[in-house]
């Protein structure tokens, strides 16, 4: 068949359309006038004011703090479920699992909307507690589906050898389950936290009056009008989203590569899709 | 590995003296599998069943003069949506929904199959290259089409330096705008989804056809469609149900011209305060969802949504 250059021309444009909108926020965070539809020449004037922005950096703190929490709450829930749910004696394991992930599967506003009613049902205080355990909800399911996937491709053998020279339980899971799942383990952490550290949706419903996050911070300028310091910010978040994106990639593809040798290649590309598209 | 297992006796010769016989016992009891799941069972039940089980009940109840809730049952939540305001709102939303998706697809279905057919090495960079754009923050790339779309904005000045518009368009909030900001939104999804059925495709099929006197159009039809359908399937699923609830996107897009389901339960909450009326709502909105995921299995045969996970 003869190639056609057709394909590579609407790939380029396409990619080019989605990198217009990003590259103009950046570019403009540069920009030294204070009315942003008018260029003044490079700068990092904004850059210095939004360090010097109170408001802004409690909500980055805050951002920082939430993101730590629930990242590591979904790790310890997410991982011990991944590893506990094959051989647990329980019932309903399959419907469990299947309600675990409902908070990245459902409109993320029905999320919001049900947290906020239950939340004031249950008397949580509005703030930072209802704002982990929202955050917590859906990244336990990020780090769940990236341990269970690389379980697969773990040999049975190791574990039932080390049982055979006596270990229990707990130095297998040690010894040998963690060393061996920890590169999912990271990868879910990251994108679990890279998740939490964008969300505005369910933020905005379980939010206090007083607690602000990076991402309302944001929204609430846009809405109401923005200063370039709201590009300065935009530019740090988009750095800081990428690093850590790329970094769950890294450790996934660590990941896929140690489990490749044991599970068919359809199976090790249904890992890399996860990182890419669980959103 | 080996010197892994082989720390594993000395570290389980019973560091705290218990007998082995009790210990056996007690593992029958609480067994190692079992406690580690407790905490995603307590988790859910706690934090996602019950929410969803509150927002059903509370959808039945009535709602107090001044502030929260009565213990009295009651349809009126959803015969309320029955009202003409509410269901040109639903109607409104799924015309954008329609929308959005017939779009999303008429970009990122040639986008996924083109992708398929590049070298592994040129499919892992796109893969790369799609991922920064799906993971930059939604408000990040809302604010990026707000400074394309402004009066004077990015958008304008092109047009108007070439000579094309003499005034600005004033395309920010329109109907156009918010379009644009849901397909811009939505597009990766559909990317993905196409893309994963069609690197599935046994391209020899295709040129089997075309040896048996297909032209490229007659053996795209017949052979690489119907096999990425369900692809494109997944992608519309993908694409439709968030389309639905996007609130913000219409929101910083749209002004407040444009109002979707999800703007209509954002408001009853925060201003309106009639909680039992956004859980109604909510509770529509999550069965709309259940029926087209469920149309869809019917439809593909298949379990699992394609290139989700």
């Amino acid at each position: 068949m003869k190639k056609s250059k057709i394909p590579s021309l609407y790939l380029g444009l396409m990619l080019a359309l989605m990198y217009v909108p990003i590259l103009l926020v950046i570019i403009y965070s540069f920009n030294e006038s204070r009315i942003s539809s008018v260029w003044g020449g490079w700068s990092l004037r904004w850059y210095r004011d939004l360090f010097r922005d109170r408001d802004i950096m409690d909500a980055m703190t805050n951002s920082l703090i939430l993101a730590t929490v629930s990242s590591l709450s979904a790790a310890v829930i997410g991982t011990l479920a991944a590893v506990g749910m094959p051989r647990a004696n329980l019932k309903g394991k399959g419907i469990i699992e299947y309600l675990s992930t409902l908070p990245i599967m459902i409109p993320e506003i029905i999320l919001g909307m049900v947290f906020l009613v239950y939340f004031a049902l249950i008397r949580l205080p509005f703030g930072m507690v209802t704002l982990a355990v929202a955050h917590t909800s859906f990244c336990i399911p990020y780090v769940y589906m990236l341990v269970k996937a690389r379980l697969v491709g773990i040999d049975k053998s190791y574990a039932e050898a080390a049982k055979d020279l006596g270990a229990t339980e707990w130095n297998v899971f040690w010894d040998i389950t963690l060393p061996l799942i920890l590169p999912a383990i990271t990868s879910g952490v990251l994108l679990a936290f890279a998740m939490s550290l964008d969300d505005v949706v369910i933020s905005v419903f379980v939010t206090g009056v007083n607690t602000n996050t990076l991402p309302l911070k944001i929204y609430t300028q846009l809405k109401t009008g923005v200063t370039p310091k709201i590009n300065a910010l935009c530019t740090l978040m988009f750095a800081a989203t990428m690093l850590i994106v790329l970094m769950s990639a890294w450790f996934a593809k660590k990941s896929v590569r140690k489990t490749e040798r044991r599970i068919s290649s359809e199976e090790a590309s249904g890992i890399r899709n996860s990182v890419g598209l669980a959103r | 590995m080996s010197a892994e297992i082989k720390a594993g006796p000395t570290e389980a010769s019973d560091p705290g003296g218990v007998p082995q016989k009790r210990k056996a016992a007690l593992r029958r009891f609480f067994d190692a599998a079992t406690i580690s799941v407790m905490p995603i069972y307590a988790f859910t039940l706690l934090f996602v069943v019950g929410p969803l089980v509150y927002m059903f009940i509370l959808s039945f109840l009535k709602r107090a003069e001044t502030w929260g809730v009565l213990r009295e049952f009651t349809w009126s939540n959803y015969t309320n949506i029955l009202k003409p305001v509410y269901l040109k709102t639903f109607y409104e939303s799924l015309k954008l929904a329609f929308f959005t998706t017939f779009f999303v697809a008429l970009v990122g279905y040639p986008f996924g199959y083109f992708m398929a057919r590049l070298s592994a090495t040129w499919k892992r960079r796109m893969m790369l290259l799609l991922m920064i754009p799906f993971w930059t923050s939604s408000l990040i790339r809302l604010y990026g089409w707000i400074i394309i779309f402004r009066a004077n904005g990015t958008l304008d000045k092109i047009l108007m330096g070439l000579g094309i518009t003499q005034a600005p368009l004033k395309l920010l909030y329109t109907y156009s705008a918010v379009v644009v900001g849901m397909i811009y939104a939505l597009v990766p999804f559909m990317i993905f989804a196409v893309y994963s059925s069609a690197e599935k495709l046994d391209w020899q099929l295709v040129e089997a056809a075309r040896d048996l006197g297909a032209t490229p159009w007659q053996a795209f039809i017949t052979v690489s469609f119907r096999l990425t359908l369900p692809g494109l399937l997944s992608g519309v699923v993908l694409t439709f149900i968030p389309s639905m609830g996007l609130f913000f996107i219409a929101d910083i897009l749209g002004g407040n011209k444009v109002i979707l389901v999800g703007n209509l339960i954002q408001e009853q909450l925060m201003k309106a305060r009639n909680w039992p009326f956004a859980a109604a709502l909510s509770v529509v909105l999550m069965i709309l969802t259940s029926i087209m995921i469920a149309l869809y299995r019917k439809v593909s045969g298949v379990k699992d949504l394609e290139g989700l996970v």
